[in-house]
């Protein structure tokens, strides 16, 4: 990397040459054929539907580019094959976008890609049984101008993802890339910097939601000549997976963000940590620091500014944690992912004790596009306390999953019912009065109601009622789903991942899990109600970090909001939603039942009783609940056990 | 799964610490590069064998509580030998509340293991949930090795462990 750093960087990097020159070389392209490679996609096989388009495009005789490496001007003709990023609808991939047509492909097997060289790349019209089918209108869909998911969406962070391909750093610059950290370096001082940021309201959408530009100002008047810049990619929150699709589908916009913020505070090194579970935003950043690297854009004397920055690729080992700023930085010296109290902040003595900028991926991957547009610009998009978009990972019971990106102050409607397409049943169909909640913000979160519909979504009105924006994971629930489960599930989450330091979330979050159990279990009185909400303010309040102080959130908002559903569980010993099985009262369905008497010779404690071929029953004091008379009667007559 | 598939030995031995030493000196026995090394080391031996975290503490000037620490307090580190096919099933709140649970007892049934001792006698498998995968579009999750499987169901996991067994069984 050095010596080819030596070869390139002799003089600043000329990103209008480079703009330039991709331009020309790419002019007599005709069409591209873009697959989505996320992580979501190539589960799907997009990986196989690639290299059919290669085999099948060279069989067809047609002229193709797959690699459009900068060799000297020489101009690319015909065809563009190209993977991209997360195109963030995930849930109907693999999907493969062809252009300038429009077009957009979903669920593509590789047996479909000779019919899409014949028809729409020989032949320019359209497969017609591979659009995408509105499930709500019956229309199929050209392209993401006329599918509801993509059209109710307001996309700016996400723009380039899925559109541009991650792994060439050119593209990026073709699309105006890099030149907001050139200004930062050559044209702007660090306080200015920090003045735009601040400006542009732009607060953290790691969770938090400080104000970024105050955090660098703090950082940038540090004394010392050492400090430091860290992108925090361990998103760790269940249910979301916003950072990897922007790590994956545009890197380069978070390592320039990473350039702004050096600049910004006078950090010569940077690190962004990324999670182990994300092999290919791993891939992708290590990628991306590389051939920015390579161009000059890292190293010594960027943009001829006389400042250097090194930036590394560190990946985590599995700890939430770690997604704290203090935890992460001692897991970046080689300790364990433990979190140490603030003061002092990172600001002031942060990494191997320096000063240390932290920012989420998300938050610097929009720095960029604040300094292109200016501060102004940006405020426009937006709530007048929470400018800009969020990006929100939408799963659950809903139809259509996905990255979605909507502007602050969207309401919950908007997400779920426009853009997510509604909620669904357990068996996949829509259900249009299903909805009971939406998770939002992981096991730091809260639960919003069918009350909060119409609730506009920003950092403070989610606090308002309790919940916040988190790192913008949105998990819709419908009907069926019990609401104490869910809060189980949490606890337990969080109990795994308490790092054991503070006795109160070590210990508390674990007796909330059992004392959630009990309630699961039909063992709980009123006494378990209050020793539960006793504990929960209690772990909040000794906890030393945001883990610990937020873990009791998914319990406190169950007992706000779904009151009635806990103490069902509480009091009268019954699950509404009918999922806790030891609140279940097993039952034969008398119209469903045959006789067959299989049930009866399945049961170990002799609870099912009847006559061949007439209904059986079954003796709810005997029964054990251990479900093998379900498991073995063909007709689902048996329920409940 | 009547053939067995041996987990590498631990090493013994200077010869055996060759690779180790390689993987320290990349990393310029830099004792703040612990992690890194660690993970490679897990790479080249499926888990991180007691031998070696007292070799590379020593190695780094380190003390071996602070190794064996670290080692511990993440999840993605293991002391004990592990299959050769990690099947991580996404437990994530997208997954679950899609009914992952269901596919990881269908697993533990097939493969007649348990949360305690999840690794089969056979070392061919190691069954382990993971908080989430961030493929929750695909909900639920199961990642064999790297491999990603979304929209799974209990019965295309079983299909997907035999299949494996097959292939195993062909060689």
């Amino acid at each position: 990397m050095n010596r080819q750093n030596a070869n390139l960087a002799t003089g600043p990097v000329d990103l209008e040459r480079i703009a330039a020159d991709y331009e020309a070389e790419t002019r007599q392209l005709t069409r591209r054929v873009v697959i989505c490679a996320g992580t979501g996609c190539v589960a799907g096989g997009a990986l196989k539907v690639h290299r059919q388009f290669l085999s099948r495009i060279a069989a067809a005789g047609l002229a193709v580019t797959v690699d459009l490496k900068p060799e000297n001007g020489a101009s690319h003709q015909g065809l563009y094959v190209s993977k991209s990023g997360c195109q963030g609808f995930c849930q109907m991939g693999p999907l493969v976008t062809i252009e300038p047509d429009g077009i957009l492909y979903a669920r593509v097997k590789p047996e479909d890609v000779e019919e899409i060289v014949d028809v729409t790349l020989k032949d320019s019209r359209v497969v017609e049984r591979l659009l995408y089918v509105s499930p709500s209108t019956g229309e199929r869909c050209r392209g993401q101008a006329e599918i509801p998911f993509y059209k109710q969406q307001q996309r700016t962070v996400l723009k380039f993802c899925g559109r541009i391909d991650p792994e060439d750093v050119r593209e990026y610059i073709h699309h105006g890339g890099y030149a907001a950290a050139r200004r930062a370096f050559c044209q702007m001082t660090p306080e200015a910097v920090c003045e735009e940021v601040a400006h542009s309201g732009l607060r953290g959408r790691g969770g938090g939601g400080f104000s970024t530009g105050r955090k660098w100002e703090l950082t940038r008047q540090q004394p010392g000549p050492k400090k430091y810049v860290i992108c925090n990619g361990d998103e760790g929150d269940p249910g979301a997976f916003m950072d990897r699709s922007v790590m994956e589908g545009n890197p380069h916009s978070v390592i320039e963000g990473m350039m702004i913020a050096a600049r910004a505070i006078g950090a010569d090194e940077g690190y962004v940590y990324v999670r182990a579970e994300y092999p290919l935003a791993v891939a992708r950043v290590r990628r991306a620091v590389d051939d920015a690297t390579a161009l000059g854009l890292l190293g010594d004397d960027v943009f001829a500014s006389g400042h250097s920055l090194r930036i590394q690729v560190m990946e985590g080992a599995g700890a939430f944690v770690c997604g704290e700023e203090t935890a992460l930085m001692a897991s970046v010296e080689g300790k364990r992912g433990m979190p140490r109290p603030k003061p002092p902040f990172p600001a002031q003595s942060g990494l191997w004790g320096k000063p240390t900028v932290i920012n989420n991926v998300e938050t610097l991957a929009t720095v960029p596009l604040i300094l292109r547009q200016g501060a102004v610009q940006f405020r426009k998009i937006g709530t007048p306390t929470s400018p800009g978009t969020k990006t929100f990972a939408l799963t659950g019971h809903v139809v259509n999953t996905g990255l979605i990106e909507v502007p602050f102050g969207a309401t919950l409607r908007q997400i779920v019912m426009e853009i997510g397409g509604g909620v669904i049943d357990d068996q996949g169909r829509p259900s249009n009065d299903g909805f009971k909640a939406v998770q939002i913000g992981g096991p730091s979160g809260g639960c919003l109601t069918p009350e909060h519909l119409d609730l506009p979504l920003d950092f403070d009105s989610l606090q308002g009622v309790g919940a916040m924006v988190g790192s913008g994971g949105l998990v819709v629930m419908n009907r069926h789903t019990c609401m104490v489960s869910v809060a189980r599930f949490f606890m337990q989450f969080t109990q795994n991942e308490s790092c054991g330091k503070c006795v109160l979330c070590r210990e508390g979050t674990r007796q909330m899990a059992a004392l959630l159990d009990d309630i699961i279990e039909g063992r709980a009185d009123r006494q378990t109600l209050v020793l539960l909400e006793q504990l929960a303010k209690a772990v909040r309040k000794g906890s030393l970090c945001g883990l610990g102080k937020t873990a009791p959130n998914p319990v406190l908002a169950t007992l706000r909001y779904f009151r009635a559903e806990v103490e069902a569980h509480v009091f009268q010993k019954r699950c509404p939603a009918g999922r806790c099985k030891a609140l279940r009262t097993p039952e034969i369905l008398a119209d469903l039942c045959k006789g067959c008497t299989i049930c009866s010779r399945k049961c170990p404690v002799g609870a099912i009783s009847g006559e061949r071929k007439m209904p059986h029953t079954i003796d709810a004091a005997k029964c054990i609940k251990c479900g093998a008379c379900a498991a073995a009667c063909k007709f689902h007559a048996i329920v409940g056990v | 799964m009547e053939k067995e598939v041996k987990a590498p030995p631990a090493p013994s031995g200077a010869r055996q610490f060759a690779k180790v030493c390689d993987i320290l000196d990349r990393h310029q026995r830099n004792a703040a590069r612990l992690i890194p090394i660690l993970q490679e080391v897990q790479e080249e031996y499926r888990y991180l064998p007691e031998e070696v975290l007292t070799f590379v503490a020593t190695s780094l000037g380190l003390p071996p509580a602070r190794v064996f620490g670290v080692a511990t307090f993440f999840s993605h580190f293991t002391l004990t030998p592990r299959g050769k096919y990690t099947i991580r099933l996404c437990d994530g709140t997208a997954c679950h509340v899609r009914d992952s649970i269901a596919i990881l007892e269908a697993l533990y049934e097939r493969l007649k293991i348990n949360a305690a001792r999840n690794t089969t006698p056979d070392m061919l498998f190691t069954v382990e949930t993971v908080s989430c995968l961030g493929a929750c579009g695909l909900a639920p999750v199961v990642v064999v090795n790297e491999e990603v499987h979304g929209q799974m169901t209990p019965k295309r996991a079983v299909e997907l462990v035999d299949a494996i067994i097959a292939k195993e069984n062909a060689r």
